[in-house]
C-alpha cells in the first residue's frame, strides 16, 4: 500500500484528470453533469494522496518526459502548491455542486467541458516549474475563465468578458515578453535554475517589470482592476465564484513563485509599491463595496480589496518573511472560501428574487436561512473576526506589521477590517428588512443552498486548524529562498 | 549591433506600437490587431536572439516555443473575434461602453 | 501615453542590447539528446519530445477556444449560404486538393525538416477555409458526435501516449527510444487532422447542425 502511494504520479494525474474529464463531457453532453461532478470529487481524492506523498517524502518533483531541466519541463510541488492545489479542489468542488442544480440543460452542457478543462489548466498551473510552461497554462485559464463568463449571455456578462480577454491577453504578453528577456539572459526558463543564475542586470530589471506587470494586471491589484468587478459580476454565480476565488490566485501564485525564487535579492523598491498598492486596493476596494447597489457588484469590489491584503505581505517580508508569508497564504486560501460562499449565496439571492439590489432583499433570512448564514459566515472571514481562517491571516499580518514597527500598515489594515464590516453587513441588514416591494420567491434547490454553506463553514474551520495548516504550508519550505529546489 | 539585435529591437517596436494602439483606439477590431502585432514583436525577439550562436545552428527551444506561442495566439484571436461580434449584436457597436467608477 | 510607450521601448531596447553578442543557447543540448528523441529535426524534437507538455496544453487552448466559441452561440451575422463567384469555386476545386497533399508533405517532412504537425494542420485549415467559403456549410452527418471525436481526436492520442508511459512505470510523457519515432508520427497524424478541422470549424464560426 505504501508503494502504491509513493509510486502513483499523482502530480500528472491530477493534470490529466480534468482533461479527460472535460473531453468525455464534451464528446457525451447528456451525461455531462454526473461526469463533471464525479470528475471533481476524483481530483479531490487525487489532492490528498499528493499532500500524503508531500507529507511523507518532501517535495514532489516529477520531470516529465524524462529529460530534465534545462531541457524539459519539470513539475514541481511543494507546501505552498498543496495549499493552492487544496484551495482549488475544495471549492471546486462545492462550485460545481452548485452548478448542477443552477443551470439550464442548454447552458450545463457547455458549462462542464469549459468548467473541467479549466480545473485542470489550474492544476497543471500550480504543479508547473517552467516559465514558459506556466504561460500556456495561464493562456488556458484566462480563455477558460472569459469563455465561462460569457457563458449565459446578455449585454453586461459579454462586455465584461470582452474587457477581460483583453486585459487578460495583454497581461500574457507582458508576461511572456519577460520570460523572453530571461530566457535569453540566462538560457533557460526553468524556475529552480533561474534562482540560482540570475544576478541584478537590466535584463533582470526588464523582466521583473514586465512579469510584474503583467501579472498584477491578471489578478486586477489597484489600479489594474478596472476589469474585475463588471466581469465577476455579471457572470453566473457559479463562474464568478470561481473568477473571485481561484482565476486571480493563479497569477498571484506565479508572481509569488516569481518573487520568492528570482526577484526578491534584486527587486529594489518593488516590495514597497506592491505594499503602496495593495493598500491602496485595500481602502478603495473597500470604499466602492460599501457604494454599490447591488449584491454581486458589492461582492466583486470586496475581491479587489482582498487583494490588496495579499500585497501588503510584500514589503513586510523583508523583515519577518515566514510570517509574512504564511499570513499571505491563509488569506488567500481562506478568501477563496469565503468569496466563493459569498458568490454562491449571492446567486440563490438573485435567482429567488429574480434581481439582486440590496435595498429590496425581502426578508431573505426567512426564507432562505441557510444562504443567508452562508454570506454571514463568509462574511466573518472577510472581516477577519475571530474564529476564522480570514481572522487567522489578518492576525499573523498584524503581527508581522507591529513587529517591525510599520504602523501605516497595521492602519490600512484595521481600516480595511472597519469597511469590510461596513459592506457585509450593508447586505445583512438588508437580509432582514421587508423590502419595499415585496414579489414572488422562485424557490431555490437545497443543494445550491448547502454548497454556499458548506464553503462558507470551511473558511471559518480553517480558523480553527492553524497547526496543521501551517505544517502543511511548510513542507519544501516554500518561503526560503530559492523554493521548488528538487 | 549584429543582425539578431536588429531584429530584436524591431520585434521591441513592434510590441510598444501595439501596446500603445490597445490602449488609444476605441473599436474593438483595432484591439485585437493590437494584441496580434504585440504577439509578433514578442515572437520576433524570441527567435531572433536564438540566432546568437555565430557558427552553429540556431537555438531550437525557441523556436519551438513561438510555435507553441501562435497556436495560443490564433485561440485567443478566434475567440477574442466571436466575442466582439457578440458584443456588437447586443450593444449595437464595436466598443466597450465607458466604465462607471472604479 | 505617447512619452510613456517611448520610454519603455527604450528602456526594453536598451535591455535587449546589454544581452551578450554570442551565446550558445540550448542548441548543444538538443544536439547531444537527438537521436534519443526519434525525428532528425530539432525543432520537431523540441516540440513534440523535450517539451511535448507545452504541445498538449497548446493543443487544449486550441479546443479551448473552439468549446468558447461555440459556446457563445449564433453569431447573427455569419452567412451560412456562400455567394462565391466562379473564380473562388473553380480556384476552391484545384486547390483543395493540392493543399492537402501539401499538408501531407508537410507532416511527413517534419521529421527531418522544417514542417510537423501544426503547419501541416494549418494548411489543411486552410483548405477547410476555402471549402466553407464556396459550399457554406460541412455535410451533413459529419456534426454531433463525429465531428467532435474527430476534434479531440488529437489532444486524446496525445494524452493517451502520455497516460501510457505513466502506466508502465515511467514519467508523463517518456517515450521509450525505440518507439519514439512511430509514438510521434502516430500523434503527428492524428493531431494534423485535429487541427485542420478545429481551424476549419472555427472559421465557421457555429457548430454545424444536422438541419439543412
Amino acid at each position: 500500500m505504501d508503494v502504491l502511494f509513493s509510486e502513483t504520479p499523482w502530480g500528472p494525474v491530477l493534470i490529466l484528470l480534468p482533461l479527460a474529464g472535460g473531453i468525455a463531457c464534451f464528446l457525451f453532453p447528456a451525461s455531462a453533469k454526473t461526469m463533471g461532478l464525479l470528475t471533481v470529487a476524483l481530483v479531490g481524492l487525487v489532492v490528498v494522496g499528493l499532500g500524503w506523498q508531500l507529507l511523507e517524502y518532501g517535495v514532489y518533483h516529477h520531470a516529465v518526459g524524462g529529460w530534465g531541466a534545462p531541457l524539459g519541463i519539470d513539475l514541481a510541488a511543494d507546501g505552498l502548491s498543496l495549499l493552492m492545489l487544496a484551495m482549488t479542489a475544495l471549492v471546486g468542488f462545492g462550485v460545481s455542486l452548485y452548478a448542477t442544480g443552477y443551470f439550464r440543460p442548454a447552458d450545463s452542457v457547455r458549462f462542464w467541458p469549459l468548467w473541467l478543462l479549466l480545473l485542470g489548466a489550474l492544476n497543471a498551473l500550480f504543479l508547473s516549474g517552467d516559465l514558459f510552461n506556466l504561460y500556456v497554462t495561464l493562456e488556458l485559464v484566462g480563455l477558460a475563465a472569459v469563455a465561462l463568463t460569457a457563458l449565459q449571455g446578455g449585454r453586461d456578462a459579454l462586455t465584461g468578458a470582452m474587457r477581460y480577454l483583453l486585459a487578460t491577453l495583454l497581461g500574457s504578453l507582458l508576461y511572456l515578453l519577460g520570460v523572453a528577456l530571461l530566457y535569453h539572459g540566462y538560457g533557460t526558463v526553468d524556475i529552480a535554475l533561474l534562482s540560482e543564475r540570475v544576478a541584478p542586470s537590466p535584463v533582470a530589471w526588464a523582466a521583473l517589470g514586465l512579469m510584474s506587470a503583467g501579472l498584477i494586471l491578471k489578478t486586477a491589484l489597484f489600479p489594474l482592476h478596472f476589469w474585475l468587478p463588471p466581469a465577476h459580476a455579471s457572470a453566473p454565480a457559479p463562474v464568478s465564484a470561481v473568477l473571485s476565488a481561484l482565476v486571480v490566485k493563479a497569477s498571484f501564485y506565479i508572481l509569488l513563485r516569481l518573487w520568492l525564487a528570482i526577484f526578491s535579492d534584486i527587486s529594489g523598491g518593488v516590495a514597497g509599491l506592491f505594499g503602496l498598492l495593495g493598500a491602496g486596493a485595500v481602502l478603495w476596494g473597500s470604499w466602492q463595496a460599501l457604494r454599490q447597489t447591488q449584491v454581486k457588484l458589492l461582492v466583486a469590489y470586496s475581491t479587489v480589496a482582498q487583494i490588496g491584503y495579499l500585497f501588503l505581505a510584500y514589503p513586510l517580508a523583508s523583515g519577518m518573511g515566514v510570517t509574512a508569508w504564511s499570513a499571505m497564504a491563509y488569506l488567500a486560501f481562506s478568501h477563496a472560501l469565503a468569496k466563493a460562499a459569498m458568490f454562491l449565496a449571492a446567486g440563490n439571492m438573485r435567482q429567488f428574487g429574480g434581481h439582486d439590489r440590496i435595498a429590496d432583499l425581502d426578508r431573505v433570512v426567512q426564507r432562505l436561512p441557510l444562504t443567508v448564514g452562508a454570506f454571514a459566515l463568509a462574511g466573518v472571514s472577510i472581516m477577519g473576526l475571530p474564529p476564522s481562517g480570514g481572522f487567522n491571516g489578518k492576525w499573523l499580518l498584524l503581527q508581522a506589521a507591529l513587529t517591525q514597527g510599520r504602523w501605516e500598515i497595521v492602519g490600512v489594515i484595521l481600516l480595511g477590517g472597519l469597511l469590510a464590516a461596513g459592506y457585509v453587513f450593508k447586505v445583512l441588514g438588508n437580509a432582514f428588512t421587508q423590502a419595499p416591494k415585496t414579489h414572488e420567491p422562485i424557490s431555490v434547490p437545497a443543494r445550491m443552498q448547502w454548497a454556499a454553506m458548506l464553503l462558507a463553514a470551511g473558511a471559518i474551520l480553517v480558523g480553527f486548524l492553524a497547526s496543521p495548516f501551517l505544517a502543511l504550508m511548510g513542507v519544501g519550505d516554500p518561503f526560503s529562498v530559492g523554493g521548488l529546489r528538487p | 549591433m549584429s543582425i539578431p539585435f536588429l531584429y530584436a529591437l524591431v520585434g521591441i517596436g513592434l510590441f510598444c506600437l501595439g501596446l500603445h494602439a490597445l490602449i488609444v483606439h476605441d473599436h474593438l477590431l483595432r484591439k485585437i490587431l493590437a494584441i496580434n502585432v504585440m504577439g509578433s514583436g514578442v515572437f520576433l525577439v524570441l527567435v531572433a536572439l536564438a540566432r546568437r550562436g555565430g557558427d552553429s545552428p540556431p537555438d531550437p527551444v525557441p523556436h519551438a516555443m513561438v510555435i507553441t506561442g501562435i497556436v495560443v495566439a490564433v485561440s485567443a484571436t478566434a475567440l477574442a473575434l466571436s466575442l466582439m461580434l457578440k458584443v456588437k449584436a447586443a450593444t449595437g457597436r464595436a466598443e466597450l461602453p465607458d466604465k462607471d467608477g472604479g | 501615453m505617447l512619452p510613456l510607450i517611448l520610454a519603455l521601448a527604450a528602456g526594453l531596447g536598451y535591455t535587449v542590447l546589454s544581452l551578450p553578442e554570442q551565446v550558445q543557447g540550448l542548441q548543444g543540448a538538443v544536439a547531444d539528446q537527438l537521436e534519443k528523441s526519434g525525428v532528425t529535426n530539432p525543432v520537431t524534437a523540441v516540440l513534440l519530445n523535450f517539451r511535448g507538455y507545452d504541445t498538449l496544453l497548446e493543443m487544449v487552448v486550441l479546443l479551448l477556444a473552439l468549446l468558447g466559441v461555440w459556446s457563445l452561440g449564433a453569431q447573427p451575422e455569419v452567412r451560412t449560404e456562400s455567394d462565391s463567384g466562379p473564380v473562388l469555386d473553380i480556384l476552391t476545386r484545384l486547390l483543395v486538393p493540392v493543399l492537402v497533399l501539401v499538408a501531407a508533405y508537410l507532416l511527413w517532412a517534419g521529421a527531418h525538416a522544417p514542417g510537423g504537425a501544426f503547419q501541416a494542420g494549418a494548411v489543411l485549415g486552410a483548405a477547410g477555409v476555402l471549402w466553407i467559403l464556396t459550399c457554406g456549410r460541412l455535410q451533413h452527418g459529419l456534426a454531433r458526435l463525429p465531428l467532435r471525436i474527430a476534434l479531440v481526436a488529437g489532444v486524446a492520442t496525445f494524452m493517451a501516449v502520455a497516460a501510457l508511459a505513466l502506466q508502465t512505470g515511467r514519467q508523463l510523457l517518456e517515450y521509450p527510444p525505440a518507439q519514439a519515432g512511430s509514438l510521434i508520427l502516430l500523434i503527428e497524424v492524428i493531431a494534423t487532422v485535429s487541427i485542420g478541422l478545429t481551424l476549419a470549424t472555427l472559421f465557421l464560426g457555429v457548430e454545424p447542425t444536422d438541419k439543412e
